[in-house]
């Protein structure tokens, strides 16, 4: 795999910054509750993060190294100003419902961990694909719970009706904890459990190892 | 009066808690729990910040950037409402500066606990979104006092909870994908239906 590729590819699912590196957890549990605002929301923090790396890259031999927190600070809230005037001025309804989330991009660790991480080392060109890669990482995961949450809770996807509910005379019951916070932890706590499964290089180390005579299945 | 300010802090820390129910914070709040010590002086720094940062931003809302708040200034028309974030923002980072400045000169014994997590709260979205949701419920001077001591208590509070399941559970086996991270967010989220009992108190 060619290293450009390998920059936009790799944050999908081999290091994830959502299930991997516990990366801007915040924002991608709070906005799932339906599909629409989680895209508005991907849309919002991928290109954030994406002109973020590339502006930071590209005066990152000009920043003093005592000041670089708040110079990455001061280029992230305006990025994210911007964003937030244009979702006002053109989605109102759904920049309603994300409330404050859009505003706590700046915080997103996300952001701030790959401009550190990333574009403070490396030329324009890959820093935006990187913050590129990782935006639709965190996408990636943001659309799959915002799918499950909208399709399980309220039985629509996108507004459209999919699973007909019982109350209007169709056969599912919607299951009202989907639309709860709780759920999103439990789906994101299972979606790392199927990836770790899968990719078993990302298992984590117990802190202390439980002497197999003492596993039950042994007993 | 009093009422309503004591039925705001119950709502702020257990009803709203910010890290169960909004989620905010969270990145700090799974890293920083495995022991009940260090969780213990984060969260006592988090209720200090918290507590200091929602009043200022308060004020600087109220007589600075709010449409028609420059009237005292003789500027009656003036909107500065899209400078918020980055005016927000910029005064999170200067009180932890100045409040790390002064616990070292005055409190070295405290400075000493909190040390390397008073600058982390700076990006701390607990902090920045306490200040958002005063902007955005608009409110007053001595509401968001108390906002920004039950919000900041609440989010300790879950944080300490939290690092004394942790604790315990060293000792249990759990399967090896869900190792870690994947049972710290079941956990949470069991809490977080813990929580909920909350709903709905009003006193």
């Amino acid at each position: 795999m060619s290293d450009t590729r390998k920059i936009l590819v790799d944050p999908l699912i081999d290091k994830n910054p959502i299930t991997l590196q516990v990366l801007g957890i915040c924002s991608a549990l709070a906005v799932t509750t339906s599909l629409m605002p989680a895209l508005l929301m991907c849309a919002a923090l991928t290109s954030v993060t994406a002109f973020s790396n590339a502006t930071i890259s590209s005066i990152r031999s000009r920043i003093p190294n005592s000041i670089r927190i708040i110079v990455q600070m001061t280029i992230i809230a305006t990025l994210v100003i911007v964003v937030d005037q244009l979702l006002r001025a053109y989605a109102f309804e759904t920049s309603k419902q994300l409330s404050v989330f859009v505003g706590l991009i700046i915080t997103n660790c996300i952001v701030m961990g790959r401009a550190e991480a990333f574009a403070m080392k490396n030329p324009v060109g890959v820093s935006f694909l990187d913050g590129l890669g990782n935006g639709l990482g965190y996408s990636a995961i943001l659309i799959f719970v915002a799918t499950l949450r909208e399709l399980f809770g309220g039985g629509t996807l996108l507004g459209y009706r999919i699973l007909p509910l019982v109350s209007d005379g169709g056969w599912y019951e919607a299951n009202g904890l989907m639309l709860l916070p709780p759920s999103a932890f439990f789906i994101i706590g299972l979606l790392i459990w199927g990836i770790r499964s899968w990719k078993r290089e990302q298992v984590e180390h117990a802190d202390y190892q439980i002497h197999e005579v003492h596993r039950t299945g042994v007993l | 009066m009093i009422a309503d300010l004591f039925n705001l802090f119950i709502k702020a820390a257990f009803v709203e808690n910010l890290a169960l129910s909004f989620f905010l914070g969270m990145c700090t709040f799974l890293a920083i729990s495995k022991r009940v010590e260090t969780a213990l002086g984060l969260g006592i720094a988090v209720v200090v910040v918290q507590t200091i940062t929602v009043p200022a931003n308060n004020l600087i809302h109220a007589f600075l950037l709010q449409k028609g708040a420059l009237a005292w200034a003789g500027l009656p028309d003036v909107d500065l409402e899209f400078l918020g974030l980055v005016t927000y923002i910029g005064v999170i980072a200067a009180l932890v500066q100045i409040l790390e400045m002064a616990l070292d000169r005055y409190v070295p014994k405290l400075y000493n606990t909190l040390g390397i997590f008073l600058p982390l709260i700076t990006v701390n979205c607990a902090i920045l979104g306490g200040t958002l949701f005063m902007v955005e419920r608009q409110y007053g001077f001595a509401e968001s006092v108390v906002y920004g001591v039950g919000s900041g208590s609440g989010w300790a509070f879950a944080l300490v909870a939290l690092a004394g399941i942790r604790e315990k559970l060293k000792y249990s086996d759990v399967p090896d994908g869900l190792q870690g991270l994947g049972i710290t967010f079941i956990i949470v989220g069991l809490m977080s239906i813990g929580f909920m009992a909350f709903s709905g108190i009003r006193l």
